[in-house]
Parts: structure tokens; sequence; C-alpha cells
């Protein structure tokens, strides 16, 4: 044990704790109220309505004369007014429910949410040695930073591990209630949630084999250096690289349904629409949250969020290249290890940002243009169509891999 | 190597210090008003609930759980197996492909087997 707590140096706990407050604080909550704002906007627009848009910060509360609504143009101040007024409302526990697990439903669901986004490269590396210049010292400065939390050699296999800890949440939520909304919401919600696993593990595990790396910080390095897995334009992975090569080309075919699979099932293992059936609003009033209310309820919601925000932050990483910036070794963009200046080191948490918050803008679409699924019609989709054909494509793959020797 | 996992520790007690202290929060700010025996009934501005709560539900959604741990560690299995294949192949040969292609049509003829029985069917 003395060996292990000496093999810990300070800086790298302090790096960590750092890490973990900028990212789940400061990004990832954020986006969580943020995307919740953005999904409004976009479906009052599908809708042809308006929308919130004009929550200001009622400046008259302290002391000034007049209400001002330039901190809040659009709403923009929605998200922090919905926060406060979920802190304010009664804090109701029926009696009928059972009360430790009904207390703990929201937190399991929060928790696992946060939690996987340890293992999320959210950008290459910080170089800090400019710090010295100003004054700052420390041996720690001259080693860059590495932008993720764990920096762990079983990248997706934790995040699924972890995120499919939320079904309990579920589960539990639904039992504890006591009601028979909530029961079945929170039945239907693990069938779907187990159900839509399967075909989620399976999805990635041709671009495991194409990686060979399980290391989510080295396969983005890799798609930096040689082309993004669904957009291979430069790099040794393009394919008019070294003579063109059809094996490339007809590796397209397997990455890209991959992809399909990858991001349908992550509709569906978040409970989004068309997959929202756990929260049917016409059949179960609100599915398993139907007995909550004020944070345990926002905590819910959140943790819904914060797992679509992981999940594309995922489906970003492993098909689009991460942090990495479009045909970076052509612009002198790339990342080189150890040497990335402090502000390249920014443009690519801003690059992975924005793919993010493209993803999410395609989820909000999603669900505002899809109707509802049929449960059987679900169940059908995700056992009989997605399994098979992941199934099938891992061989594909490895009959391609294994034939044009890539 | 198992300091890496130090900050996922260090993750996991923030988080669940940040759901501890928003759950306290609420309770400190929160209102509170009377109890009644409307308001404490299942889903309250509804229907008052008939039967008991938690009914007897379908045995699909068990037979589904049992499927889901049969495939899923199939997946989990599937995972090694795919970050060494390219090397493997590279350098060794095709048994690779072949031992994978056994393993998974064993698997299948259970989970045909499963769909002709019908645990798979929803509709009915």
């Amino acid at each position: 044990m003395g060996s292990f707590l000496d093999s810990i140096n300070l800086a790298f706990l302090i790096a960590s704790a750092v890490k973990i407050v900028f990212f789940a604080f400061m990004v990832i909550l954020p986006m969580v109220a943020y995307s919740v704002y953005l999904e409004r906007r976009i479906s009052a627009i599908i809708q042809d309505r308006v929308g919130p848009n004009r929550t200001g910060i009622p400046l008259t509360l302290l002391g000034f004369k007049k209400d001002s609504h330039i901190f809040g143009i659009g709403g923009l101040v929605q998200p922090l007014a919905d926060g406060l007024k979920f802190l304010l409302k009664e804090d109701f526990t029926p009696a009928h429910v059972n009360k430790f697990y009904y207390w703990l439903a929201p937190a399991i669901v929060m928790v696992p949410a946060l939690l996987t986004a340890a293992v999320i490269p959210f950008g290459s590396e910080l170089d800090l040695s400019w710090l010295t210049k100003i004054g700052v010292d420390g041996a720690w400065l001259h080693k860059p930073i590495k932008l993720v939390i764990a920096d762990l050699n079983v990248g997706p296999l934790f995040t699924f591990a972890i995120a499919s800890l939320g079904v309990y949440g579920i589960v539990l939520a639904g039992w504890s209630s006591n009601s028979k909304y909530s029961f079945l919401g929170g039945v239907r919600s693990s069938s779907q949630m187990i159900s839509y696993e399967i075909a989620l593990g399976l999805s990635i595990v041709p671009v495991l084999m194409i990686f060979g790396d399980l290391n989510l910080s080295k396969i983005t390095e890799y798609q930096d250096a040689n082309g993004w897995l669904l957009f291979p334009a430069w790099g040794k992975g393009a394919p008019w690289e070294n003579g063109w090569h059809f094996g490339r080309w007809a590796l397209l075919v397997p990455v890209f349904i991959s992809f399909i699979i990858f991001t349908v099932s992550m509709f569906a293992e978040t409970n989004r629409a068309p997959f929202d059936l756990p929260e049917c609003e016409t059949e179960l009033v609100a599915g398993y949250h139907t007995e909550y209310s004020s944070m345990k309820f926002a905590l819910f919601f959140m943790g819904e969020y914060a797992a679509m925000i992981i999940g594309s932050g995922l489906a970003v990483t492993l098909f689009l290249g991460g942090w990495s910036i479009p045909f970076a070794p052509w612009l002198g963009l790339d990342y080189k290890a150890g040497a990335t200046p402090a502000w390249l080191g920014l443009a690519h948490i801003a690059c992975f940002l924005a793919k993010v918050v493209c993803f999410i803008v395609f989820f909000i679409w999603v669900r505002w243009t899809l109707p509802r699924f049929r449960y059987d019609l679900l169940m059908k989709l995700g056992w009989l169509v997605f399994f098979e054909l992941a199934l099938a494509n891992v061989i594909l793959t490895a009959a391609l891999l294994m034939y044009f020797k890539i | 190597m198992i300091e890496s996992y130090l900050p996922i520790l260090i993750q996991a007690l923030i988080a669940s210090g940040f759901a501890g202290v928003t759950l306290l929060l609420s309770v400190m700010l929160g209102k509170s008003s009377k109890r009644n025996a409307m308001k404490d009934s299942a889903y309250e501005c509804g229907m008052l609930p008939l039967g008991e709560a938690q009914p007897r539900f379908s045995v699909k959604f068990y037979i589904v759980a049992m499927l889901f741990v049969l495939f899923d560690i199939e997946v989990v299995f599937m995972y090694p197996w795919a970050i060494i294949f390219k090397d493997y192949v590279n350098t060794i040969g095709h048994d690779i492909f072949w031992s994978m292609m056994g393993f998974v049509s064993i698997l299948l003829v259970a989970f045909i087997y499963a769909w002709k029985k019908g645990a798979l069917r929803w509709d009915n």
C-alpha cells in the first residue's frame, strides 16, 4: 500500500481534480442546461412557435430601477430560472412510496451519467509552460497536461459498463414509486435499454477491429493523423494514398453501418424519441418519474441529457475524430505529442465541443421529426434487425481486413 | 496502472456529492405545505388508482433479461478478439477468424432457437 501511495504524486491528483471540475461541471452541466433550452427553442421553430424567449435577469429584485433584457437576449437565462425553480419547488415525497429507494433512484441515474465523462478525451493536450513567463513555477508545468480525466486502456468498455448502471436507477424509480404508471414505465425502460445495449456493444466491434485499440485518446490521435473513421480524407487512411486502394473504400461500408447502428441504439439507450416509450405521455403520463417532483425530477432530467451528451461525445470520438480538426495535417493544425502549442490545445477543445453540439442538434431534430415507435416494433428492431446486422457487420469487417490486409 | 483509475474514484465522489448536495438543497430551500390524503395518492392529479400498484407483468420481460445476459457476454468476449484481430491476421494467420465464426455460429443456433420459440415476439 505504501508503494502505491508513493506512486501517486500530488500534481497528478490536483490536475485530475481540476480536469474533473472543468469538464464535468463547467462543460457538461452548462451543456445540459443549454441543450434543454436549445431543445425548447428548436422544437418551437419546428412547430412554428416562438419558444421561451423573454426570460431576463430581474434587476428590480436587486434594487435597480428597471429590469434588463440585455443579458437575457432570446431567453438565454431561461436555464438559470429553471434551475432556481427546481430548487425552490416543494420537495414532496408521497406517502405510498418506498422512501429509501425513492430517494436513491435519481442519484443513481445522475452519477453514472457524469462518471462516464471520465474517459472521453475532450481535447489533445494543454501546454502550460507559458505560465513560467508570468511568474508561476513548478516542475509540473513543463509537461503538457493531457485533456482526458482518466486515460484508461478500456475506454468504450468502461463507458458501456458505467452507463448501464443507469438502468438500476430507472428500475428502482419505477418500482419504489408504487404507482402503476411508474412501474410500467420502469419495466419497459429497463427492457428497452438492455435490449439495445447488445446492439450498441456489437456496433463498435468493427471500429475496434480497425483501430486495434481501446484507448480513446490513442484512437483520436490515430484519427487526427490518418483521417477520421467516417471521413478518411488525409493521411494513411485516405484511399488515394499509396495508390488507389479499393480495400479502404470497401471498409467505409461497415464503418457506416456501425455508425447508423450506434447512433440509433444511442437514441434507444438514452430513452429519446422516437424510442421514448418509457415516458410515453399518452399511455404512461411520464413513465418512471411520474411520482417525482422538484430536484429529484430534475436529476432524472439532467441525467438523461448528460447521457445524451456523453453518448454524442463517444460517437464523435469513435467515428468523427474527436477533438481533431478536419484536414489538420494539411493545415498544420495536427496534434504533435508534447509539442502542441497552448492555442492549438484550446482549438482542439473548441472543435470537440462544436462536433458534440452538432450531434445534440441532430438528436433534438430527430426527436421533433419522427413519431414514436410501437413497443413490439421497438423490440423487433433491436433484437431481429440491429443485433443481426451488427453481427453480420463484424464478420464483414473481419473478412475485409483479412482479404485486403489493411 | 492502477493509479489511472484514481481520477475515476475522485469523479465518482464528486458526482455523488453533487447529486447529494442538490437533493439536500432542494429539501432545505423548497417550500413545504400541508399533506393530505389526496395529495399522497399515486398520480395525484389523475384518476384514483385501482388494484395493486405493482401488478404481475408479462414473463417476456424476464426472458429478454435472460437473453441479454447471454448475448452481452458474447459481446464482451468479442472485444479482446477485436483488438488483436488486425495484428494477428497480418502476422500469424486466419485461424482467429474461423475460431470466432465457430463461437458465433453456436450462439446463433441458440438465438434462432429462442426466436423460433417465440421469445422475441411482442405482438401477441
